[in-house]
């Protein structure tokens, strides 16, 4: 019964979208009738589709194996937390989440957003239905999660192993929220362009959704990363997997949207290129959801290969990004431009901001799907991996981290050179000191790591500066948040550049017994032992650590040999100093008896993930700031 | 500046900017694209040694061995027609085993040992890496 009512809610919540869609269209074109029940019925819908997703989540957790879906991806043995997370650990599951978060974010708009003009409200809401419609579509014809299976086996399959961790229940969640909340953006884009009611105003009305869904995007892929960083046992942070890529993408763009929306909220300037920003964002996410959910790829992410659904989504993605594109090259020559600005000037200092994140868009989208083209076209297979995405975005992020050093130092519209090169001065000196004194230190470093920590010092300066002799309590919250991102910018380039140029690395084989040493530790394998728990059994080294006269630790990393379904995996064992990590892992037996183990030294490589979180708090103190001085004043909100 | 060539500056600017982007990438992929070979296409022409390959196919039953430093492993890549010997050091994923498939990165050395920098294998029971699949598959139709 729980399936059915899942079911029935979907296509209940299918049919609201469609009228949701009609009625904001006819408002849009003049006539009022339906306009009253836009709203309401945008609600009426996200609550049907959250209805929908929560019983799923109960099928999962009660183990119905009369369920398809969860016959696949269940089992009673699992503990309690990845039974409730494995409900969006698979794709039709992980679709439904998608559609209901995209629901949710039109709820939301049609709810809180009181800034913008009516109609071209509605027409945002009527953007949202007709996104809403074809993943509806895809997801009651293509990919049914609640379709039902007889016989009743008597046990599920259970979850890819890999996935069972506290990282499923959180990672896909924020990662979603992010993916989705940007069509937000993306409708405010088909809203405007279809009134023409391209300003401040709207861009004020747009900005704190960009950055809610950024913030969320942001937190995602942090969590991500360092989920694959503790779970692969790989000892890397990013591997430039297909998969990563889908989710940096959106993320590329939503950044550039979040500064270029900032221009036309404060100086109603880059109107077009905004709107063009926030139709790309959306559809970066679309390729993504495409390429991860596609099966068109390899990776723990791609869960089912059913050619159909590829050719399902990709038709959707030639629909929305195809006629956003055709709006908006119809409606782009009647958009007034904006006001003018010096090339020396914030607004100069965000356009360059915005043509750099583009440009590393461009060449991770390239890298990302030349192997896909190339193998379509000829059926040569080849990969694209580090070697290619370091050259080729590594450079551009480095100049991009100077710009983002010198543009708060910027003033709005007119600026000379003399006063920002005595305001860039300091950071600039600390910039060339780090230089130096690395330089020195470790002679053979490489020259984009060597440069990555030289900028991260004088951004880290920079970044601070806006708040020099400012009254830090009476300083705007959006101020503070713009310093805080910055500066997590920094301490995360810091985190990388430490990572990839001093890890130490160390493979052994070694006797139970035996003492490695590894950066300042020293490691003694003491004992290996079999344990177990619900639904695995496994190998796990007993380490001792110590470091230096300190205290004796003890690490115990694991081989483990899960059951449902049959999968070995490696579970490493991580230390966190207050200088960086000791990463350990264990391997297969020699044929001798030794052990290998597999041990890193890894300094300040947890600044990545700091930095990741510094700038997504920077985000929400930004977004804490607008709404609350928008709210509080709403004649001064421009400030 | 006239509003109008503002406009056009910014627009012209951005194509700039995106095309250098573009040549950079299309560069940058030339040299560092690694294609995928089975050990009949190495057979059939030679690769580069030094050049970033990608090979796939079987582990060769038998062929597994584990060098006294007990870390560096050789085994025998093969496609049921032709055969490469690699070279690795590290822990291998925990499913590798001989008779399954497998993908390894890595590059030739002058002798023609592959020395393999990473290995993927199969993530779990029920699934192959295509690329292992289209090998296997590849290779049983070249019997025929």
């Amino acid at each position: 019964m729980i399936a059915e009512a899942g079911l029935a809610a979907l296509w209940l919540g299918a049919a609201l979208c469609a009228l949701q869609l009609v009625a904001a269209g006819l408002a849009v074109r003049g006539q009022d009738a339906l306009a009253g029940i836009v709203r309401p019925v945008a609600v009426a819908q996200a609550a049907l589709t959250a209805l929908a997703f929560a019983l799923l989540i109960l099928l999962f957790v009660r183990v119905d194996l009369s369920v398809a879906l969860v016959f696949e991806n269940d089992h009673s043995a699992k503990p309690f937390l990845y039974r409730f997370a494995a409900a969006w650990g698979n794709h039709e599951g992980s679709m439904l989440m998608w559609v209901a978060i995209l629901t949710v974010a039109g709820a939301a708009v049609a709810l809180f957003e009181r800034k913008l003009e009516e109609r071209t409200l509605l027409a945002t809401l009527g953007g949202q239905a007709a996104i809403g419609l074809g993943f509806y579509a895809f997801l009651l014809f293509a990919s049914n999660p609640f379709a039902r299976l007889f016989p009743v086996p008597p046990e599920g399959r259970g979850l890819n192993p890999l996935l069972q961790d506290p990282g499923l229940a959180f990672h896909p969640p924020t990662l979603y929220l992010g993916y989705v909340g940007l069509s937000v953006a993306f409708s405010f884009a088909i809203g405007a362009l279809l009134t023409r009611d391209v300003g401040p105003a709207f861009a004020r009305a747009m900005r704190p959704w960009v950055l809610g869904a950024w913030i969320f995007l942001t937190i995602g892929i942090t969590a991500g990363s360092y989920w694959a960083y503790y779970e692969l046992g790989w000892g890397g942070w990013w591997f430039w997997d297909p998969v990563e890529n889908a989710s940096l993408m959106p993320w590329l763009a939503a950044t550039a949207l979040l500064h270029s929306v900032t221009v036309l909220a404060t100086r109603d300037g880059l109107r077009a290129w905004t709107l063009m920003l926030a139709v790309l964002a959306f559809s970066m996410s679309m390729i993504g959801t495409f390429l991860v959910r596609s099966g068109i790829l390899t990776s723990v992410h791609a869960f089912a290969v059913d050619p159909r659904r590829g050719s399902f989504l990709l038709a959707l993605l030639f629909i929305y990004i195809g006629g956003a594109l055709a709006l908006f090259g119809a409606r782009v020559g009647t958009v007034r431009e904006g006001s003018r600005f010096d090339p020396i000037s914030r607004e100069a200092g965000l356009v360059a901001n915005n043509l750099l994140l583009s440009a590393i868009l461009g060449i991770v989208l390239v890298g990302t799907l030349y192997p896909l083209l190339v193998e379509a076209a000829t059926g040569t297979k080849l990969s694209v991996g580090p070697p290619y995405f370091n050259a080729a975005a590594g450079p551009l992020a480095l100049i991009l981290v100077a710009i983002m050093a010198a543009g708060p130092l910027l003033r709005w519209r007119r600026d000379n050179l003399k006063p920002l090169a005595r305001r860039i001065a300091p950071a600039a000196i600390l910039a060339l000191a780090v230089l130096a004194a690395v330089k020195l230190a470790a002679p053979t470093i490489h020259i984009l790591s060597l440069l990555g920590l030289s900028l991260a010092a004088g951004l880290a300066l920079a970044s601070v500066a806006p708040l020099w002799k400012r009254n830090l309590l009476r300083t705007p919250l959006f101020v503070w948040g713009m310093v805080v991102a910055h500066l997590g910018v920094a301490v995360s380039l810091a985190g990388m550049a430490c990572d990839s140029s001093f890890t130490v690395e160390k493979l052994v084989a070694a006797r139970v017994g035996e003492r490695v040493a590894v950066g300042p530790y020293s490691i003694t394998l003491d004992a290996i032992d079999p344990t177990f728990a619900e639904n695995w059994q496994a190998l796990q080294a007993t380490l001792l650590v110590r470091r230096g006269e300190g205290d004796t630790l003890t690490l115990t990393p694991q081989a483990r040999a899960y059951w449902a379904p049959p999968t070995e995996t490696s579970e490493t064992a991580i230390h966190t100093a207050l200088d960086g990590q000791l990463y350990t892992v264990i391997g297969k037996q020699a044929a001798d008896g030794r052990w290998q183990l597999r041990l890193w030294w890894k300094p300040f490589v947890t600044l990545i993930w700091a930095g990741g979180a510094l700038i997504a708090l920077g985000g929400a103190l930004a977004l804490v700031g607008r709404v609350w001085r928008g709210r509080r004043k709403p004649a001064e909100q421009w400030l | 500046m006239k509003p109008k060539n503002q406009r056009l500056t910014l627009a012209l600017l951005a194509l700039a900017a995106i095309i250098a982007a573009a040549l950079l990438a299309l560069s940058a992929l030339k040299d560092q694209a690694a294609y995928f070979y089975t050990p009949s296409d190495v057979a059939k022409d030679r690769v580069q040694p030094g050049a970033a390959v990608r090979l796939g196919g079987m582990v060769e039953k038998g062929s597994l061995k584990r060098l006294p430093d007990g870390v560096t492993i050789t085994f025998v890549v093969s496609d049921n027609a032709a055969s490469v010997p690699v070279r690795f050091k590290g822990i291998v994923p925990a499913l590798f085993r001989e008779g399954s498939g497998v993908v390894a990165d890595g590059k030739f050395d002058a002798q023609g040992d592959f020395l393999a920098e990473t290995i993927l294998a199969k993530h779990d029971e029920r699934y192959m890496p295509p690329q292992v699949a289209g090998a296997m598959h590849k290779s049983a139709s070249l019997k025929k």
